[in-house]
């Protein structure tokens, strides 16, 4: 009788936070993540646009919707992203943990631009201004700024330790924004209206528009991935030039 | 040593300082003045007008004057090699840094909560704005003050520190400038300003308990 040996081989986690590891991986998620935004972003189109019915009470320009709303989650997740990366760079002491947190920060700073340009361009038919300063509005600002100046903190830091340590505590700080933009619509009566979608309940909108927003979120989803790995890319290759792994993989001499 | 002692022994360095260099301090206290002076005369004679504006331009004064004021905070200490030695001590770190922080509190912050009533008869006030004007003030600067500091230590060291700080810190003013104005203006239309200061307090024991926190790990970092 044959005896069967079970091996347990240990996951080892530490073996994804070399770039070394990271570096191919990321090189091959790319073309794939940016193929699949613009898939779902075609998909999440159409169905926004043919699919999903006028709305009753704002009309066709509720369809600013399908932009609007999956650019603000992921301006706001992305964030919690970036805090939970300087977190890990903070405790674990790995590099390659700030450079994620790095390399996602344009890209948030992107979706907040994004979220609030077309939170204006929907604000002027539906509410008759472009702005108001009501808490909604006011602490995504406060998250554009946020961004920008984490963004402007690493870049005029020289020594590259301090920079990226000293970017993540400011990270960290930032992070008490992040409860504030989810809830103030509930803590404040404010303009800017309640939220549809929650976990917890049965999306208050018709399934085809449910439908709409999960493709474009997706898709979004797909292009911060993407975006944030061609960025992580350019980091490693800018840090790790002298390293000879580097000069194994392109196969220079 | 004890805490308490540490403490007063910070603040009373700080401001033997500012008394030797009273240069600094009137800079600060000066360009609030001439702040809210500036939007004043921009806005032109109007009364009505002014009153209205009145609370938002002090506090936004408030508000420039404390980034203004940060460049000094550590930089002093980290060029004479006062920083290195509060660092090496087996003594807390978060503890000096809040005494350096209540110390620039009360050479910077206070002078502002104290010429504030002035200001506000300026803008035709009642007297009971004033007081909640000042008692929003004093509730609010030592959080600019706190908030302030996190941005300095950030910056320590970095080209264009003071710019830096102001871009970094001055979004995260924003909350205290909502509810001290808040307040004042409830008290210049005769409402309930109480839940106003409340919240101030709220936000102040919020970043009493952090912003030390948050001021050693920068310096630590920046001292590496």
């Amino acid at each position: 009788m044959k005896k069967i040996v079970t091996e347990v081989i240990p996951l080892n986690f530490w073996k994804y936070s070399t770039p070394k590891t990271v570096f191919p991986i990321a090189s091959k998620v790319i073309p794939m993540a940016f193929l699949f935004a613009v898939i779902l972003c075609v998909a999440g189109i159409y169905v926004g646009f043919f699919v999903a019915p006028t709305d009753f009470q704002q009309g066709e320009v509720y369809r600013i919707i399908f932009i609007h709303v999956p650019s603000a989650w992921m301006s706001m997740f992305i964030y919690i992203i970036i805090v939970f990366w300087s977190l890990m760079g903070l405790i674990f002491n790995t590099r390659l943990s700030f450079m994620m947190a790095q390399s996602l920060a344009p890209t948030g700073a992107v979706m907040t631009v994004i979220a609030l340009w077309t939170g204006a361009l929907w604000g002027k038919p539906t509410w008759g201004t472009w702005w108001v300063w009501d808490a909604r509005l006011t602490s995504e600002l406060i998250l554009l700024f946020l961004y920008i100046g984490y963004i402007v903190l690493g870049a005029s830091i020289d020594d590259i330790r301090r920079s990226d340590r000293t970017s993540a505590i400011l990270a960290l700080i930032g992070a008490v924004n992040i409860p504030i933009i989810y809830f103030s619509v509930e803590w404040w009566s404010t303009l800017h209206q309640g939220a549809s979608i929650s976990l917890t309940a049965a999306p208050k909108m018709a399934a085809s528009m449910f439908l709409g927003l999960c493709l474009m979120s997706l898709s979004f989803w797909m292009y911060t991935i993407g975006a944030a790995f061609y960025r992580l890319r350019i980091v490693i290759l800018k840090r790790e030039k002298s390293s000879t792994w580097l000069r194994e993989f392109e196969g220079a001499p | 040593m004890s805490l308490t002692l540490i403490v007063f022994a910070v603040v009373k360095r700080d401001m033997q300082q500012a008394v030797k260099r009273p240069s600094d301090l009137l800079t600060v206290f000066c360009f609030f003045i001439l702040s809210s002076g500036l939007f004043a005369i921009g806005i032109g004679p109007d009364p009505e007008l002014q009153k209205n504006i009145g609370v938002g331009v002090i506090w936004a004064s408030a508000l420039l004057a404390s980034i203004l004021a940060l460049g000094e905070l550590f930089s002093g200490d980290e060029r004479d090699g006062v920083l290195e030695q509060m660092l090496l001590v087996p003594e807390p770190l978060t503890v000096i840094m809040l005494a350096k922080i209540i110390g620039h509190w009360v050479v910077t912050g206070l002078p502002i909560v104290l010429v504030s009533p002035f200001l506000g008869i300026f803008f035709g006030f009642s007297t009971n704005a004033l007081l909640v004007l000042a008692s929003s003030l004093l509730l609010g600067t030592p959080i600019l003050s706190l908030l302030g500091a996190v941005g300095a230590a950030l910056t320590l060291g970095v080209r264009g520190a003071t710019a830096l700080a102001a871009l970094l810190i001055l979004p995260l003013y924003i909350p205290v400038l909502v509810f001290g104005s808040l307040a004042t203006n409830a008290a210049l239309i005769g409402t309930e300003v109480s839940s106003h200061l409340s919240l101030l307090v709220a936000l102040l024991i919020f970043a009493l308990v952090l912003a030390p926190l948050f001021v050693s790990a920068s310096l630590k970092v920046a001292l590496d």
